[in-house]
């Protein structure tokens, strides 16, 4: 179908001068456009199209008249959205500063002190669980969480639970998520680490040695911030992901025989605005809160990290 | 095990005996705590099917029960509401493959043009993908749902296929691929042997982006199959529900997890277990079997900027 269309356009804009260059820069025009096109579609109607539609939803009523802020007033209001936002915000303090810290500190163990070998089956096992993301993360977690049938049941004995409902007791449920999260995540990350200081040329630390520096003294002062900027990008990622938390509570919540909060996690609070309350607009606001904090950490990530280059030349 | 190949003394002769001491230390007891951390949930859900749910919790965690006995589990599950997890499965086929085979048609080619040609609004797209992937997706999915809703999709295979396949991530790794590794002189070359912008991109191009799609195929596949918010809105019926959405209907049906609802079903922990091995087992043999050319294509996409 594009291969006669692309023809065509090739043989129009054919002169002899873009010939000379060879730069695709005038010719491939509506070339690109083609190849962008089916991207562009689906960009537009999955990814605007919900934008847009949710900022119209927050900004209106059912009747669909403009009600400025009183959507974002009314949610705000409600005394379910403190807890929900709380709730996530203790969670992602202390997932960031769990993978970040471990994750960076296995790295830099596996790269500097092991034979590449052994570091790469050391890879390999703390990658093994990213294959169990989502529902079965949580439910092989159920199952490690019951002192009744868990392998680690006299570990969490000694730390004083002794049945499975002391341990989804509401207050735990951060750590408990935190715990989920490093285990199907951190692995990934051990993986993209060790690759970026394995891009840290062997002369800057072979000079590092020669100055006297240990190897925890190396990592500290010149392999982490070599890696910095991997770091940063970790952790804004693992920030976008962490506000995004629905099947993990949702399930915790069944688990609990209802003594989670069916809304914990302001996700959950917007699926209850819409299918059980029946109000959309409501959703749609809560839905905005979320877009605007993954917005604005996403801008943080694209315009101070440079690590997303827009242009390549 | 650890302790004997930890490359050390040789490296740094000066160092204190005690203090080189106390360094390994550290570091075998963190590794080793960590491998126990992640393998042994692992472990311990593999051999759980093969004991009976009294076993679960009498017997030693890691110890094997029966082969019989993971028969008994098999028939029960393959019996639950008469064979719901075969169509659940293949429900999951078809939503990730499927859009696996759109993702895969519309991100390469995107990939591609945005990183080796020219066109007014390129940068555009380019900055609108980067926020887009960045974006906490699941806050697009309740309007995406009322979006779906109003064009009447609820309930079709297209209401999951088409969301799954548009990838942002896919064409970032593409474009990055393309503008990093791609000698722009072999493209220019093809130009003036007479190649028109097709064939320059299905000749020369694809035949050296391998990689690149092998590895959007196994993030964008692994996404779908572990896909839940979605279906679990727009899918209201059992027969269409993916694999990961009958998870939670077995969840609510086990007993030691929902006492009122599981009475009477033949649900318990070691038939929910092998549900679990069975919903990631294509996942986890694809992770085995690309472990290696994952981990230099993530770095690739890692280290190249």
């Amino acid at each position: 179908m594009t291969t006669v269309e692309t023809e065509r356009v090739a043989a129009l804009v054919t002169s002899k001068q873009a010939r000379r260059r060879g730069v695709p820069r005038r010719r491939a025009g509506l070339a690109g456009y083609l190849f962008v096109s089916g991207y562009t579609i689906l960009l537009i109607v999955f990814g605007i199209i919900p934008t847009v539609y949710a900022v119209y939803l927050a900004f209106t009523n059912d009747q669909g008249q403009f009600t400025g802020l009183n959507q974002f007033v009314k949610v705000v209001q409600d005394y379910r959205f403190g807890p929900a936002f709380l709730n996530i915000f203790i969670y992602l303090v202390m997932w960031l500063v769990l993978v970040i810290v471990l994750t960076t500190l296995v790295a830099v163990i596996l790269r500097a002190r092991m034979k590449p070998r052994l570091a790469a089956v050391f890879r390999f096992l703390y990658y093994i669980p990213g294959a169990l993301a989502g529902v079965a993360s949580v439910l092989v977690w159920l199952f490690m969480l019951d002192p009744n049938v868990s392998p680690a049941s006299g570990l969490l004995r000694a730390l004083g639970f002794g049945s499975f409902a002391q341990v989804l007791a509401p207050a735990n449920l951060p750590v408990i998520l935190v715990l989920i999260a490093f285990w199907t995540g951190a692995g990934g990350w051990i993986v993209v680490m060790y690759g970026a200081l394995n891009n840290i040329p062997e002369e800057v630390l072979e000079a590092a040695r020669m100055d006297g520096a240990g190897p925890w003294q190396s990592a500290w002062h010149i392999q982490i911030p070599m890696i910095r900027k991997w770091i940063v990008y970790q952790s804004i990622l693992a920030f976008a992901a962490g506000t995004q938390l629905f099947v993990e509570p949702q399930l915790l919540q069944t688990a609990s025989l209802g003594r989670v909060s069916p809304t914990w996690a302001p996700n959950q609070l917007a699926y209850v605005y819409a299918f059980q309350h029946g109000d959309f607009n409501g959703a749609a606001a809560i839905s905005i809160f979320l877009l605007a904090l993954g917005l604005i950490v996403a801008a943080i990530l694209v315009t101070r990290s440079g690590l997303f280059k827009v242009d390549d030349e | 095990m650890t302790t004997s190949s930890l490359d050390l003394g040789a490296a740094y002769p000066r160092e204190r005996r005690v203090s080189r001491f106390v360094s390994v230390a550290i570091v075998v007891v963190i590794l080793a705590l960590l491998v126990v951390f992640f393998v042994l949930p692992v472990l311990w859900l593999l051999l759980a099917p093969t004991k009976t749910a009294g076993e679960l919790v009498s017997q030693f965690p890691l110890s094997f029960g029966s082969f019989s006995q993971l028969g008994l589990a098999w028939q029960h599950l393959a019996s639950f509401q008469g064979g719901a997890i075969f169509v659940w499965l293949q429900n999951s086929a078809v939503y990730s493959i499927g859009s696996l085979i759109l993702t895969l048609l519309t991100s390469v080619p995107a990939g591609y043009a945005l990183a080796l040609t020219r066109f007014r609004g390129r940068k555009l797209l380019l900055s609108v993908t980067l926020v887009v992937m960045i974006m906490p997706s699941a806050a697009l999915v309740l309007p995406t749902f009322l979006e779906l809703n109003l064009f009447g999709l609820i309930g079709t295979v297209w209401s999951i296929i088409l969301p799954f396949s548009f990838f942002p991530f896919g064409v970032y790794l593409v474009y990055i691929y393309f503008a990093t590794s791609m000698p722009r002189d072999l493209l220019s070359a093809a130009r003036i042997d007479g190649c028109n912008e097709w064939q320059v991109f299905w000749r020369i191009a694809m035949p050296l982006a391998k990689p690149v799609v092998g590895l959007i195929a196994f993030f964008s596949f692994v996404n779908n199959w572990n896909n839940f918010f979605l279906p679990y809105l727009v899918l209201p019926n059992s027969e269409q529900f993916p694999i990961q959405v009958g998870l939670n209907q077995l969840l609510s049906s086990t007993p030691s997890f929902n006492p009122v609802a599981g009475k009477g079903l033949n649900i318990t922990s070691p038939e929910l277990a092998l549900a679990i091995i069975i919903a990631i087992l294509p996942v986890l043999v694809l992770f085995l079997f690309s472990q290696r050319a994952l981990v230099s294509g993530m770095l690739a996409g890692a280290t190249k900027e």
